[in-house]
C-alpha cells in the first residue's frame, strides 16, 4: 500500500467509475483513471496518450478543421442542454478585426444529483486542460477560465496543480507546440448560487457582478465576457474533445449503441435507494434499465422503484415502465422529457411525491436569482401550495393552480431556463401521481364548512 | 432617542473603529486583479480573500475593497449579498454545509438536520453560542452516490448517519 493511498481515498469522487473495466478504445473519458483514484498528473497523463490530440489540432489542423471535426463527430453539450458543441463553435465570431475572446469552462456543477464533473476534475485535470486548449484554438480564444464552484476544494487543488504543470511544460502560454498559438488558463472559483451555471449568468459572475442571466441575443459567441466573443462549454464536453481529434470521427461514431442518434460515451449514474449507487462512463444508447440493474445493482432489498428522473432536478419524472428508454437525448425525448445530465435518480415507494417536489421547489425557489417575476414570485408560490398539500391543508383547485403555474413559468416566459427547469419535474409528477397531490386537499366536509357568523348578522 | 439607525451607521459615524485591509489581503487582491480584463472581476475573489483571513466580511471591508478595485461600494455590497458563500455576519470556527437537495432528501438528510439542530441547539443559519459551529444549508454537493452528505470547512463527509454524526464533528474543536 503506497503512502499516498489514504490521501487519494479522501477524494469524494472515488467510486464505481474507477472500478469498472475500461479501455482506451471504449472509455475515452475514464480509461486513464487509477483504481485507487490517485490523480493522473502530467507525467502519467502524457504516458497515456496525453496532449497528443491537442498537438495534432495545433500543428496539423486549422481552427476551422478542428471545429468541423467536432461538429461532424456530433459531440453534444454534456451539461444538460445538449446543444451540439461543434455548432456552437461555428457560431463564435472570429476573423479579421474581431478581437480574440474567451473560453469558459462551466465547472459550476450544482444541479441536484450531478456528480460527474467533480470526478473528471479531481482525478484527471489534464484531460480538461487539453480539451480547453483544443477548444480555444478552434474558437480563437486567447484566455480560458475554469469557472469552478467554491465547494469543490479538491478539484480546485487538482486543477491548479495541473495548470502549473502545463505552464511549466510549455503546454500553456506562448507558442504552444511551436504552432504560434498562445493561450493560458485561470481557475476562477465561485461563491455559491446555482444560477451561476446558466451560461450568461456565469459570464456576469465572472465579470464580478450579480449572477443574473443576460438577454439573448446577443449570444455569448458574439458578445460575451467583457463584450468579446465567448464560448461556454461544460467540463465533460471539453473532456470529450481531444480523443475525437486524436482518434477521428469514424472511431467516435462507433462508440454509441445501435439506435442512438447521439454519438460517443457519457458519464451516467444512478442514485437513490439502489444497491450500488455510482457513476460510470457508458455508451449513449444504453437503456436506463441496464444502468439501473446491471451497474447500480437494482433497488435495495425492501425498496420498490416508484419513479425515476433521467438526468438532474430539471428533468421530468418517469415511471418504471419507461426504463427501456435508451439514454440519449431523442431516446428520453420519446418518453416525454430530457436526458439532462444523464445521472439518474431512483425514487422508491417510501417517498411521497408531494414531499419530494416540495423539497425540490424549495431548492429552485431559494436559488432563483430574482431577476424576472415569473421565477421570483412563481416558485415561492409553488412551495407554498406544496407545503399546504403536504400538510393535508390544500384548498380545492390547488392542483389546477400548480398546473397553471407550470404553464406560466414554462419555456419562453422567463429570461433563462431556471423556472422552466423547476416546473418540468412538477408537471410530470402531477401527470403521473396526481392522486397523491389531490390527497393533500382538505376534505370537502371541512373545506365547505359554514363560516362562523360575524357579529349578530 | 434616535431610532432611525442607518444601515451603515457604523461606517458613516466618526467614532467607528477604523477598518483597513491587511497588507496580505491587499497583496492577494491586487494579484487577483491581474487575472482579469477588468478589476471589477476580482470583487468576488476579494470578498473571499477577506473572508479567508477573518472568517467573514465585516462592513468596513466593503468600501475598502471598492476603493482598491475602483468600483462603487454599492456594487461590492450587491455582490456580497448575492452569493451564498459570502458571510456578512460572523460565523463559528467551523462551518457545516449540509446538503439539502433531492437525492440527500431521499437518502434521509432530514434526520441529520434534526440531529444537528438538537445537538447544537441551533437552526440552519445560526451559530452555536460557543461560536464553534455555524450550520447552513447548501445546494447539491455533487456527492449524491454517497449521501447524505455535508461539508465541515473544506472536508466532505459521506454516508452520514444520525447515530454516528456527532463523532464526525468531534474532530472540529
Amino acid at each position: 500500500m503506497s503512502a499516498t493511498t489514504p490521501v487519494n481515498r479522501r477524494l469524494t469522487s472515488f467510486g464505481t467509475a474507477n472500478l469498472i473495466e475500461r479501455a482506451p478504445e471504449t472509455h475515452p473519458l475514464t480509461w486513464r483513471l487509477n483504481a485507487d483514484a490517485s490523480p493522473v498528473w502530467l507525467e502519467e497523463y502524457r504516458a497515456k496518450q496525453g496532449y497528443l490530440g491537442a498537438k495534432r489540432a495545433l500543428t496539423e489542423l486549422t481552427p476551422e478543421e478542428v471545429a468541423a471535426e467536432v461538429k461532424e463527430a456530433g459531440l453534444k453539450g454534456r451539461g444538460g442542454a445538449g446543444f451540439p458543441a461543434g455548432v456552437k463553435w461555428g457560431l463564435t465570431a472570429k476573423g479579421e478585426g474581431i478581437p480574440r475572446g474567451y473560453l469558459l469552462c462551466n465547472a459550476d456543477e450544482m444541479e441536484p444529483n450531478t456528480y460527474k464533473d467533480r470526478l473528471l476534475m479531481e482525478q484527471q485535470p489534464h484531460l480538461l486542460l487539453e480539451g480547453m486548449i483544443v477548444a480555444a484554438y478552434a474558437n480563437h480564444s486567447y484566455r480560458g477560465y475554469v469557472f469552478l464552484r467554491g465547494e469543490y476544494v479538491d478539484a480546485a487543488k487538482s486543477l491548479r496543480r495541473a495548470v502549473a504543470e502545463a505552464r511549466e511544460a510549455g503546454l500553456l502560454g506562448r507558442d504552444i507546440f511551436g504552432s504560434g498559438f498562445d493561450f493560458d488558463i485561470y481557475v476562477h472559483t465561485g461563491a455559491g448560487r446555482y444560477i451561476c451555471g446558466e451560461e450568461t449568468a456565469l459570464i456576469n459572475s465572472l465579470e464580478g457582478r450579480r449572477a443574473n442571466p443576460r438577454a439573448k441575443p446577443p449570444f455569448p459567441g458574439q458578445s460575451g465576457a467583457w463584450g468579446k466573443p465567448t464560448v461556454v462549454n461544460n467540463v465533460e464536453t471539453l473532456c470529450g474533445v481531444s480523443s475525437i481529434i486524436l482518434n477521428g470521427v469514424e472511431w467516435y461514431h462507433g462508440l454509441c449503441l445501435p439506435g442512438s442518434e447521439d454519438h460517443g460515451t457519457k458519464m451516467m449514474g444512478f442514485s437513490g435507494k439502489v444497491k450500488n449507487p455510482g457513476l460510470w462512463e457508458l455508451p449513449l444508447g444504453i437503456t436506463a434499465r441496464e444502468v439501473l440493474e446491471e451497474y447500480a445493482g437494482g433497488m435495495r432489498d425492501g425498496c420498490t422503484l416508484k419513479a425515476w428522473q433521467p438526468g438532474g432536478a430539471g428533468t421530468g419524472f418517469l415511471l418504471p415502465e419507461h426504463l427501456d428508454a435508451q439514454m440519449y437525448s431523442g431516446g428520453i425525448g420519446k418518453v416525454g422529457t430530457r436526458m439532462g445530465t444523464a445521472l439518474s435518480m431512483a425514487v422508491d415507494d417510501s417517498v411521497s411525491m408531494v414531499s419530494l417536489l416540495r423539497n425540490m421547489e424549495e431548492f429552485f425557489a431559494r436559488e432563483s436569482c430574482g431577476w424576472c417575476t415569473p421565477c421570483r414570485d412563481g416558485l415561492p408560490w409553488t412551495v407554498k401550495i406544496l407545503r399546504a398539500l403536504e400538510a393535508g391543508e390544500g384548498e380545492p383547485g390547488d392542483v389546477e393552480l400548480l398546473l397553471e403555474l407550470t404553464r406560466k413559468l414554462g419555456p419562453g416566459k422567463t429570461y433563462c431556463a431556471h423556472a422552466p427547469g423547476a416546473i418540468e419535474p412538477l408537471g410530470s409528477a402531477i401527470k403521473y401521481f396526481r392522486e397523491e397531490f389531490e390527497a393533500g386537499i382538505r376534505t370537502p366536509s371541512t373545506a365547505n364548512a359554514p363560516q362562523e357568523p360575524v357579529g349578530s348578522v | 432617542m434616535d431610532n432611525s439607525r442607518h444601515l451603515y451607521a457604523d461606517l458613516i459615524s466618526s467614532d467607528r473603529p477604523a477598518f483597513a485591509l491587511s497588507d496580505e489581503e491587499r497583496e492577494e487582491i491586487i494579484e487577483e486583479k491581474g487575472h482579469y480584463e477588468n478589476p471589477r472581476a476580482a470583487s468576488i475573489e476579494a470578498l473571499k480573500i477577506v473572508q479567508h483571513h477573518r472568517g467573514w466580511v465585516p462592513d468596513g471591508a466593503i468600501p475598502a475593497i471598492a476603493e482598491l478595485l475602483g468600483i462603487p461600494g454599492s456594487d461590492v455590497e450587491g455582490v456580497a449579498t448575492f452569493y451564498s458563500q459570502i458571510f456578512r455576519q460572523p460565523v463559528g470556527r467551523h462551518v457545516i454545509r449540509l446538503c439539502d437537495s433531492m437525492t440527500c432528501y431521499i437518502n434521509g438528510y432530514e434526520a441529520i438536520r434534526e440531529r444537528l439542530k438538537s445537538e447544537l441547539g441551533i437552526v440552519p443559519g445560526q451559530t452555536t453560542t460557543d461560536e464553534r459551529f455555524t450550520l447552513i444549508p447548501v445546494c447539491c454537493l455533487g456527492n449524491c452516490d454517497k449521501g447524505p452528505t455535508m461539508m465541515v470547512d473544506d472536508d466532505t463527509h459521506s454516508h452520514l448517519d444520525a447515530e454516528t454524526l456527532m463523532s464526525v464533528l468531534e474532530a472540529y474543536k
